[in-house]
């Protein structure tokens, strides 16, 4: 391999993406304006309901467990659910077989539901004290879109532009030089990758300047999840770039990878609660494990070796995607 | 003279459907001599491009032999071959400087890129993007790019194509230029007259097949000892005795008369009492070769 040959298709598709305006717009403006607009409407959360967990169950002899307006919750593990009173997510925990509950010294809505408790009961309960801050839609949502705009990118950005090459005859006037394929396709790769981590970067601490995020885990493992997930999403467009001579059928083969992971992949709300055939299914999809992953690096603390699975998967799927990609490639 | 490409029993088939074969090339042989100017002619669909592409190295062949230097296509020819596609796209958002200097980037030997702005007329739109250029323009960068690398052999398919009477000029004194340095070029094209002033040898083709071959001044002496005689239409009567031994096309204003010696036919016409003013004696060019050989239906 040459460098000298990588560096030139380098800097030549650099220069294009750069020159290119419009594709500034979508790849910063489009996310920085989603975020916002999420943290404005999603940022003053006038719940009529508190939330209120019960473990294991209510005490039917005690009126506080009939209270108009308290959504009670039936808990059956009590560690998560502490965690959740941390994170402003239940407003009261209570224990009624141990006689204890949680609140969160912090949150207005724990100290009302607290205060409703002790004039409405009898018992004597047991109080303890935890803290943390609020997990806002918006710090839970932003792992997403940063995941789902580097999935646009690289997709479309290696995808349709080689397919785009392949169709115009650039492919063809490349093949007529000395230049090897390998070259050109590592030139797209590295490209697009520092490309999409830069914008990535610039949209993230941009927000997070503004919009304070929750981040209990560590930058640099963030930065790292967060690449290896563009490495999985690039090949992936390679992938499908590797011999399509049509834009219109690239175009539908990127929707039908896209389409997919924007809805299965936990972007924009959790699949806790879904079918377990999907939730089988999402873990397929590269966008799944790069946000699982940035979602609790960012709101657990997870650490490097907490994501390891994420990684792996991510790898193996890079590892895959290169391999079929480089067999089925055609100039033409 | 050695040649440079030699080709035997060239084959390419194509299968557009199941039901479909296209035997684009078939069975053509041809050898291309050192520092000459080969030409490959033939209507639209005759497999011109399929055969320069199969030695450009670009189209792999259903069967038979490319040799260039006697070895087989390989990283040497690549090295030595300079090619202007008919149809190139370059990257969006790139100047014309930009472009030659990245296509210079894959080659070890390189023509200093200053010296191929001032042969190609390039200077007044180095910086301008290659989207923006003029049909004249752009071939002359395309045919820069191709000379990028000092090629010994230069492919040029198609390449005026397109271009308005004053740039096809230009590009033909930029293709003598080229010849005039000893490189070997192979041309392909629609113009007969680009054909006799640069090419030395040509192939004429049709479905696939070599129809005829030679340079220029052979092929039309070969094919042709008669001249054509034009008068106005309207100088020579409809029915004309004097005229049946000869071979007679009418068109809206002209009337053309094939004959073997000139000077017993414009007796024969004044002796008829037909007027010779606006006569025109003309030879035979490649273009009444190319419809002789080729027909004239129309052709897709």
């Amino acid at each position: 391999m040459s460098l000298k040959h990588f560096r030139a298709v380098f800097m030549a598709r650099n220069r294009e993406f750069i020159r290119d305006r419009s594709s500034w717009a979508w790849n910063i403006f489009f996310p920085v304006l989603l975020i916002a607009g999420l943290a404005v409407m999603f940022g003053n959360d006038n719940r009529s309901l508190f939330k209120v967990g019960v473990y294991p169950a209510s005490d039917e002899n005690e009126s506080f467990f009939d209270t108009r307006h308290m959504q009670f919750l039936p808990i059956e593990n009590l560690t998560p659910a502490i965690v959740r009173v941390q994170r402003h997510q239940l407003d009261l925990l209570i224990d009624t077989t141990a006689k204890r509950y949680w609140v969160n010294d912090t949150s207005p809505n724990g100290y009302i539901s607290e205060q409703l408790l002790l004039a409405k009961t009898d018992a004597s309960y047991m109080r303890e004290i935890v803290t943390g801050r609020e997990v806002r839609y918006v710090d839970w949502v932003l792992p997403g879109i940063l995941g789902m705009n580097m999935m646009f990118a690289c997709l479309f950005g290696v995808g349709y532009v080689i397919v785009r090459y392949r169709k115009s005859g650039v492919l063809k006037r490349l093949k007529a030089t000395p230049l090897a394929a390998v070259e050109f396709l590592s030139a797209q790769v590295a490209s697009r990758l520092w490309l999409v981590m830069a914008i990535t970067l610039c949209v993230f601490f941009g927000t997070h300047f503004l919009l304070n995020f929750t981040m209990h885990g560590s930058y640099a493992t963030l930065v790292l999840v967060l690449t290896i997930g563009a490495i999985a999403l690039i090949t992936l467009g390679l992938l499908v770039a590797a011999r399509t001579a049509s834009e219109e059928l690239a175009g539908g083969l990127l929707n039908l990878f896209t389409w997919p992971m924007m809805v299965m992949s936990g972007v924009w709300f959790s699949l806790e609660g879904a079918h377990p055939m999907i939730r089988s299914l999402s873990q397929i999809l590269p966008l799944t494990h790069i946000v699982d992953a940035a979602r609790s690096i960012m709101i657990d603390g997870a650490t490097l070796f907490d994501v390891k699975w994420h990684i792996a998967y991510l790898l193996v799927f890079s590892v895959f995607c290169v391999f079929i990609g480089a067999k089925l490639f055609r100039w033409e | 003279m050695t040649a440079v490409i030699e080709v035997s029993h060239l084959v390419k088939h194509f299968q557009p459907s199941k039901k479909e074969r296209v035997n684009a090339v078939n069975d053509v042989s041809f050898s291309i001599e050192s520092g000459t100017c080969f030409g490959l002619l033939g209507p639209n669909g005759a497999g011109k491009t399929t055969t320069v592409e199969m030695l450009e190295g670009i189209v792999e062949p259903s069967s038979g032999t490319i040799l260039y230097r006697g070895e087989p296509i390989g990283d040497a020819f690549k090295r030595d071959a300079g090619i202007m596609f008919q149809n190139t796209a370059l990257q969006d958002y790139m100047s014309v400087i930009e472009a030659l200097k990245m296509f210079g980037s894959f080659y070890k030997h390189t023509v200093p890129v200053e010296r191929l702005i001032d042969q190609c007329s390039l200077s007044e739109f180095l910086d301008r993007d290659t989207r923006k250029l003029s049909g004249g323009q752009k071939q002359r960068l395309l045919l820069a790019i191709a000379l990028v690398n000092d090629p010994e052999v230069i492919f040029l398919d198609e390449p005026t194509t397109g271009l308005d009477p004053q740039a096809r000029r230009n590009f033909w004194a930029l293709v003598e230029d080229i010849k005039s340095r000893g490189k070997t070029v192979v041309l392909t094209t629609h113009y007969m007259e680009e054909a006799k002033l640069l090419c030395d040898e040509l192939v004429f083709m049709d479905h696939g097949k070599i129809i005829a071959s030679g340079s220029p001044s052979e092929l039309l002496s070969n094919r042709f000892n008669d001249v054509l005689i034009e008068l106005p239409i309207a100088a020579v009567p409809e029915t004309l005795p004097a005229l049946a031994a000869h071979t007679v096309n009418r068109s809206d204003t002209h009337i053309d008369i094939v004959t073997t010696n000139i000077d017993e036919t414009i007796q024969h016409l004044l002796a008829h009492h037909v007027s010779l003013a606006g006569l025109e004696v003309r030879s035979r060019t490649l273009e009444d070769l190319f419809i002789d050989l080729t027909g004239q239906e129309l052709r897709a």
